[in-house]
């Protein structure tokens, strides 16, 4: 690790100041992900701004028809959660299938969503189900929100502080494991609410997580597996690599909208 | 190299710790460099093997991917804090000798700590796909998990009305 100076903010405002003043600092969560690439020297900030004296960053609670998580709630109480898996099960089957059961313990979903890996199940999650993430400024909709691989609408010192899911109608997640790293090779999730309906993919995208319009248009005729027989998406964009070409990680979005249709209607 | 060191005041097995450390002191260093608790080991150093896991206010956590200094006020058990040092073996320890659950060993203290927060979440009556479910982030290269599986099972119904569970659950 390069070295760096190590900053322990006790509220919100201390934490966004030190962002301020300091262009290079980076926010340090669970740090699951920004520590193991700290250690490969991928990344060498020289300030850390470490959240976890932060009061009231954390916690689970349901308003009317959604269910808001704060930014440093942890995997493991996602997953574990009451209200969640009352509410939004899917949310908590997914936060349930994250990294192992050490990583869930420390892990956290606003570092998750800030990060963007392209592989990372959170973010299929807020697509697939049109969540607004706050933040110390702002509200933000998911659709807004990922801008690109490990990239996403926040502004320099803005800081995640709650995730808002509204709740949907049905909903699933369906993830392809990469067999080694156990990462999404693709994670679909899918959500009807009403009338509107949203098929999200993470893990295939060059680009990271993306909706898939036209799955979307064939279950607005009908939320069923059989809309989407025979159909797929084009390659062009997908990632490629050792773990599975650009048309296999395609074919495979297509497989798991069906599956993941077919397990949110309970078939 | 940074000349700079912060403080950080924690529990470890029961004892009030502070240090002085580099920031990039992770908790594994700390724990084995800095207080000399050898029993929690490094294998892969990418929070991938398990041999680093202790427990963080009661929950297992991969101590090779957290710093030190991220633990202010934490209370950390380590292998070396789940039995009284002059007393019996926790029941989880007891089960994986009973159990012949180790080869070379080196995974062990990873492993035990995991099968202890393991009883804890999912409670002492444990099938092997659970344990071997729960065990996805503990990796044993002897590949002896037959008997790992059968250890944890045995510790976890041992546990049941032990007085060590709820002191490594605390």
């Amino acid at each position: 690790m390069y070295a760096f100076t190590f900053h322990r903010p006790q509220t919100l405002r201390q934490a966004a100041n030190l962002l301020t003043k300091n262009d290079e600092a980076k926010l340090l969560a669970g740090g699951h992900t920004l520590l193991p690439t700290m250690k490969l020297r991928l990344a060498g900030p020289p300030q850390i701004v470490d959240l976890s004296l932060v009061e009231g960053l954390a916690g689970i609670e349901q308003s009317g028809r959604s269910i808001t998580i704060g930014a440093m709630t942890r995997h493991n109480d996602v997953s574990n959660s009451p209200v969640v898996q009352q509410a939004i099960p899917a949310l908590a089957k997914l936060a349930g299938m994250i990294g192992d059961p050490a990583v869930r313990h420390m892990g956290t979903i606003g570092g998750s969503i800030a990060n963007n890996d392209p592989n990372a199940d959170y973010p299929a999650a807020c697509l697939g189900l049109g969540a607004i993430i706050i933040t110390n400024k702002r509200r933000i909709k998911a659709d807004d929100f990922f801008t690109g691989m490990f990239s996403t609408a926040l502004e320099p010192a803005e800081i995640i502080t709650k995730v808002s899911f509204p709740i949907p109608k049905k909903a699933a997640y369906q993830k392809f494991r990469n067999q080694a790293s156990r990462f999404a090779l693709v994670g679909v999730f899918v959500s009807k609410r009403g009338s509107e309906i949203r098929v999200a993919v993470t893990g295939a995208g060059a680009n990271g997580v993306f909706r898939v319009p036209s799955f979307e248009e064939a279950l607005k005729k009908r939320f069923s597996p059989k809309s989407l027989e025979g159909m797929s998406i084009p390659a062009d964009g997908m990632n490629s690599d050792i773990h599975g070409s650009a048309e296999y990680r395609a074919h495979l979005v297509g497989v798991l909208a069906r599956r993941a249709v077919a397990e949110a209607i309970g078939k | 190299m940074a000349a700079n060191t912060a403080a950080v005041s924690l529990t470890v097995n029961g004892k009030p710790v502070t240090a002085e450390i580099d920031p990039r002191t992770l908790l594994v260093q700390l724990l084995r460099e800095h207080l000399r608790l050898t029993g929690t080991h490094v294998g892969c150093d990418t929070s991938q093997c398990g041999a680093c896991v202790v427990h963080v206010n009661g929950k297992a956590t991969k101590s090779c991917t957290v710093l030190a200094l991220q633990l202010e006020g934490a209370d950390v058990l380590t292998i070396e804090g789940l039995a009284a040092p002059d007393g019996p073996l926790h029941p989880m320890q007891e089960a994986f000798r009973e159990n012949h659950g180790l080869q070379c060993g080196y995974c062990t203290p990873g492993m035990i700590m995991t099968a202890v927060d393991m009883v804890r979440r999912k409670g002492h009556d444990l099938d092997d796909h659970t344990i071997r479910e729960q065990l996805e982030g503990n990796i044993c290269r002897c590949t002896g998990y037959h008997n790992i599986v059968k250890a944890i099972a045995a510790g976890a119904r041992a546990m049941r009305g032990s007085s060590a569970t709820s002191k490594a659950a605390e």
